[in-house]
């Protein structure tokens, strides 16, 4: 039922996800475990992860580092220093019933904001990211209403998260997937989040649909779940848009098991959560030297390289794909355009009929691929000191013989013949000894044969002149 | 009165030569205890198995020649928001009873490691929210000078306990003048070091931007020689600073400039306090320093700006009593997890405890956020660059510790009248800047007690300026 509503005009929808940190060995406030899955409940606390009185936060660097890097690689702004805040509110899974968070308003600064993530042909904007501790979890006997007690277990609590949100930037649920996909591919392969594992990401959401009001969805558990929960909330707003009213702002509560969404409270019932700054957490400094630091150790992630290449070297969004999709390969890619080649032809060349070649020869390291190289022979090839087939003889043998284009170049008889008079004798010369001369007039296929044949004769021979000739010869 | 007993460094000397045992020092103060403390009430908990076997350790050491730490033998009381593995930790409470902590504090660590003998926990106000120890949900402690009045507060236990000669030295906090108060009313010396310079792992918040572990003791080179322990960067508390400790006194005082601050002679100071105050000031100008009245801008703010700040702190630091994972739990066995934090809580917090954090609630409320939390902060700010302005021409600034004498225990105030006599104390705190209460003699047979404070890092300029006080006019007696 909810496949056929995927679009619908005037859809809105933000997303705010959560991101546990899991490449940290420790928790972010002290030095317990982050390893929580399959443990036994409650092994992995200490007095301060337990919220035992008079113990204190200890911020874990290597955290501040690895949101950065999400920051860096969401294009976020990141300011010179950043502060704890303390969300308060009272729940069981809470160990000091407040969380240590970050706050964007009234003096708080968040660890960043301001970023956007390319998503095909549009940007959509992340307002923000922050830094917090995850709470622990709850496990009810049967169901959350008529369970007669909770459990708790704190070996989740104190895990660091990344809190991103987004603008509502989202028209239909399917954006909002791809998104998150393309987000879980950036935090793994920034090195900082396995999004595979349980919990490892999770996701709110916030919809409104044509003007109305903004409803919440909380407690969408996967990825696959979030286009249900959205394609649902998108056709249940949408029988409101017209009447009197439409949606009422709320947060929903996403039941998995009946793929609907529930009321949990509406906006008069909101949550006050008492933010102040964390007083035993100082400012943090984020200096210049830091940044760098954090910068030069991040691994770029194709993803995110593969949208610099569109941007700075104008590739098709298919072809960014390709060259970023091996770093090492778009490592020879940079090389090669900062040498002077034009992107497009190296991105060409690298990508085309030598793929499995350049990537084969790119892992391997040993210096077979010469950038240099490659920027000459694409000079001649634009200059038509070498025909296509030349260049690619001479490529192949760099490749598989470790040789120089000196070398090679000198073996490989290149110079284009561009004599008008030898090539309309050749031509004749195929055409005398061809009987598939009548089909060619007819046949781009049996033509395409023609030409080929002038080719054998003379492999330097300029291609284009030869089926210009041939056209003209044939006609006649 | 008794005799003057030796000071700490005295008292170490005859331990590490063997002349005194320390076991049976220990073993006759513990026995001892418990008769002053029937009408004091000073301990909630006496350490008796653990200090008497530590003083043990101690002889085994000294027989076997081996080096002695600094405090070796000495007599520590602490403070019951204090961590000490293995005794309770109640905070003056019913919501922490039974609670005991699983670690020790970072000051009870370097006491232990400089052979410090810690006694036990001492009464205090709940979760060091008052300044009479009466709101103790243990009972209230008694000011050894007189047993219908108070002791101060909120660190009135290890006053009463270093007054009374129970202990010869003490640790307290002090979150807005819990241990200069207390110090003032039972004739001992009282430091609120500088925020930073001791580390707060361990202790239980009341707080966490105002307070400081403070120093107890009747002698002026005990009390430094405390502070030089327990002080240091301390790597688990991220506030602590890491400058380096306090210059050592140089000695003398002649030349220091010492301001005497008309604003801490407001109105609500009783005459015998301010005569007395200006009185042992004039020791100063005997002694060659340069004393004369000054202003400090700002102050009409500091109290209503502490307030707001303490009860916003507070009231988040002690949502985490609920019951569920330590202290006290009135309800159990429901899943109705919001009724029974609010049965527990309201079963076991004290009156000033829930007034505390209802104010402080409402101070972070949505809307009332930027009208008191966000003013007071910068009335903080106000009063910082206000006090950084008067330390460019004085090395100490000096006013009555408490404006009035110790009130009679049970003595009928209004809240704000309770708050109202925190005012001089609260700068300190606000500004994270070291003070120090000193006995300045008796009114109507009560203690009064004289406040200096020094620039950030002072310090030292503190002890100098008490030492050359104490070597004036003697080492206050105990009460015993
Ligand atoms: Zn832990």
């Amino acid at each position: 039922m909810s496949k056929r509503v995927a679009v619908l005009d005037g859809v809105k929808i933000g997303l705010e996800i959560h991101c546990q940190l899991t490449a940290l060995k420790t928790k972010l406030f002290c030095s317990c475990s982050s390893d929580y899955r399959d443990k036994e409940p409650n092994e992995l606390v200490c007095p301060t992860c337990f919220g035992i009185p008079g113990t204190l936060p200890l911020l874990n660097e290597r955290a501040v580092e690895y949101a950065l890097r999400i920051a860096i690689a969401l294009g976020c702004e990141v300011p010179q220093r950043t502060s704890f805040y303390r969300k308060n509110y009272f729940y069981p899974d809470l160990p000091k019933n407040f969380q240590i968070s970050q706050y964007d308003k009234a003096g708080g600064v968040a660890i960043a904001s301001a970023g956007s993530v390319r998503l095909e042909e549009k940007r959509v904007r992340v307002r923000r990211l922050q830094l917090e501790e995850d709470p622990g979890k709850l496990t009810y006997e049967g169901t959350i209403d008529k369970s007669p007690y909770s459990l708790v277990d704190y070996n989740r609590a104190g895990i660091a998260l990344v809190e991103i949100v987004t603008e509502p930037d989202f028209e239909s649920a399917r954006e909002a997937k791809t998104f998150l996909e393309k987000l879980r591919a950036i935090v793994e392969g920034l090195g900082v989040s396995d999004g595979e594992l349980e919990g490892a990401m999770r996701c709110d959401a916030n919809v409104s649909v044509k003007g109305g009001a903004r409803v919440e969805i909380k407690n969408i558990s996967s990825f696959k779940e979030v286009e249900k929960a959205l394609n649902y909330e998108i056709l249940r707003q949408s029988t409101f848009s017209g009447t009197e009213g439409g949606a009422e702002a709320e947060t929903r509560h996403w039941d998995e098991r009946r793929s609907i969404t529930i009321s949990l409270r509406t906006k008069e019932g909101e949550q006050d959560y008492r933010y102040f700054p964390e007083p035993d957490l100082p400012t943090l400094e984020l200096s210049p030297e830091f940044l760098r630091r954090v910068r030069e150790e991040m691994p770029e992630v194709s993803e995110v390289k593969a949208e610099r290449y569109q941007g700075e070297f104008g590739l098709t969004p298919q072809m960014a794909k390709e060259v970023a999709r091996d770093a090492k390969v778009a490592d020879f890619f940079e090389e090669v355009v900062s040498k002077g080649a034009k992107a497009s032809d190296a991105a060409n060349w690298i990508t085309g009929e030598f793929r499995e070649e350049v990537r084969t020869a790119a892992a391997s390291g040993d210096g077979r691929l010469k950038a240099g190289d490659l920027v000459e022979l694409l000079k001649m090839l634009e200059s038509k000191e070498a025909t296509r087939g030349q260049a690619k003889e001479i490529f192949r043998g760099m490749m598989t013989t470790g040789k120089g284009l000196a070398e090679l170049g000198k073996s490989t008889r290149t110079g284009v013949v561009l004599d008008e008079s030898s090539i309309t004798g050749l031509v004749e010369q195929v055409l005398r000894e061809s009987d598939a001369v009548e089909k060619a007039k007819s046949d781009p296929k049996a033509f395409n044969y023609l030409v080929g044949q002038v080719l054998r004769l003379e492999p330097k021979a300029d291609a284009k002149l030869v089926a210009k000739t041939l056209a003209r010869k044939i006609k006649r | 009165m008794a005799e003057i007993s030796p000071s700490v460094a005295e008292l170490v000397r005859r331990v590490a030569s063997q002349e005194v045992s320390c076991e049976e020092k220990t073993i006759h103060r513990l026995a001892r205890i418990p008769r002053i403390d029937r009408d004091i009430h000073a301990f909630l908990h006496l350490a008796t198995d653990r200090a008497t076997k530590k003083a043990r350790e101690i002889d085994r050491r000294a027989k076997k020649g081996e080096r002695l730490g600094r405090l070796a033998g000495v007599a520590i009381a602490v403070k019951d928001n204090i961590c000490v593995s293995a005794m309770p930790a109640t905070c003056g409470s019913k919501i922490l009873e039974g609670f005991v902590p699983p670690y020790d504090a970072t000051v009870i660590q370097r006491i232990e490691a400089e052979d410090g003998i810690v006694l036990g926990k001492t009464n205090m106000d709940e979760f060091a929210m008052g300044n009479t120890t009466q709101a103790s949900a243990f009972g209230p402690t008694k000011n050894p000078w007189n047993l219908e009045r108070v002791p101060g507060g909120s660190s009135g236990g290890s006053a009463a306990a270093v007054s009374a000669g129970m202990s010869t030295l003490a640790l307290g906090t002090d979150t807005g003048g819990s241990v200069r108060c207390p110090a003032s009313f039972c004739s001992v010396l009282g430091l609120k070091p500088t925020y930073g310079t001791v580390s707060r792992y361990g202790v239980i918040p009341y707080a966490n931007s105002l307070e400081q572990v403070g120093q107890f003791a009747r002698r002026v080179s005990d009390l430094a020689l405390l502070y030089d322990v327990v002080s240091g960067h301390d790597p688990r508390d991220s506030t602590s600073v890491t400058s380096p400790k306090a210059r050592k006194s140089s000695g003398g005082f002649k030349g220091k400039r010492v301001g005497i601050v008309t604003e801490f002679f407001g109105e609500g100071t009783k005459d015998g306090v301010r005569r007395k105050v200006l009185d042992a000031s004039e020791k100063f100008r005997e002694m060659g320093a340069k004393v004369e009245e000054t202003h400090v801008e700002s102050m009409e703010y500091a109290l209503a700006a502490y307030y707001v700040i303490a009860m916003a702190e507070a009231s988040s630091n002690l949502s985490r009593y609920d019951g569920v994972r330590y202290g006290a739990s009135t309800e159990k066995g429901t899943a109705d997890w919001n009724a029974a934090f609010a049965k527990t809580r309201t079963e076991c917090f004290g009156p000033e405890v829930k007034r505390r954090i209802l104010l402080g609630s409402y101070v972070l409320s949505a809307g009332y956020y930027e009208a008191y939390y966000l003013k007071a902060q910068s009335a903080r700010g106000l009063l910082r660059r206000a006090f950084e302005k008067a330390f460019k021409s004085y090395d100490i600034l000096l006013g009555p510790t408490m404006p009035v004498l110790p009130p009679r225990i049970g003595e009928k105030v209004t809240p704000l009248e309770d708050y109202m006599i925190d005012i001089n104390t609260v700068p300190a705190n606000l500004v994270g800047l070291p003070a120090l209460s000193i006995p300045a003699g008796f009114v109507e047979g009560l203690p009064v007690g004289m406040q200096l404070m020094a620039p950030h890092f002072g310090e030292h300029l503190l002890f100098e300026a008490a030492q050359s006080y104490e070597d004036a006019v003697g080492v206050p007696g105990a009460k015993e």
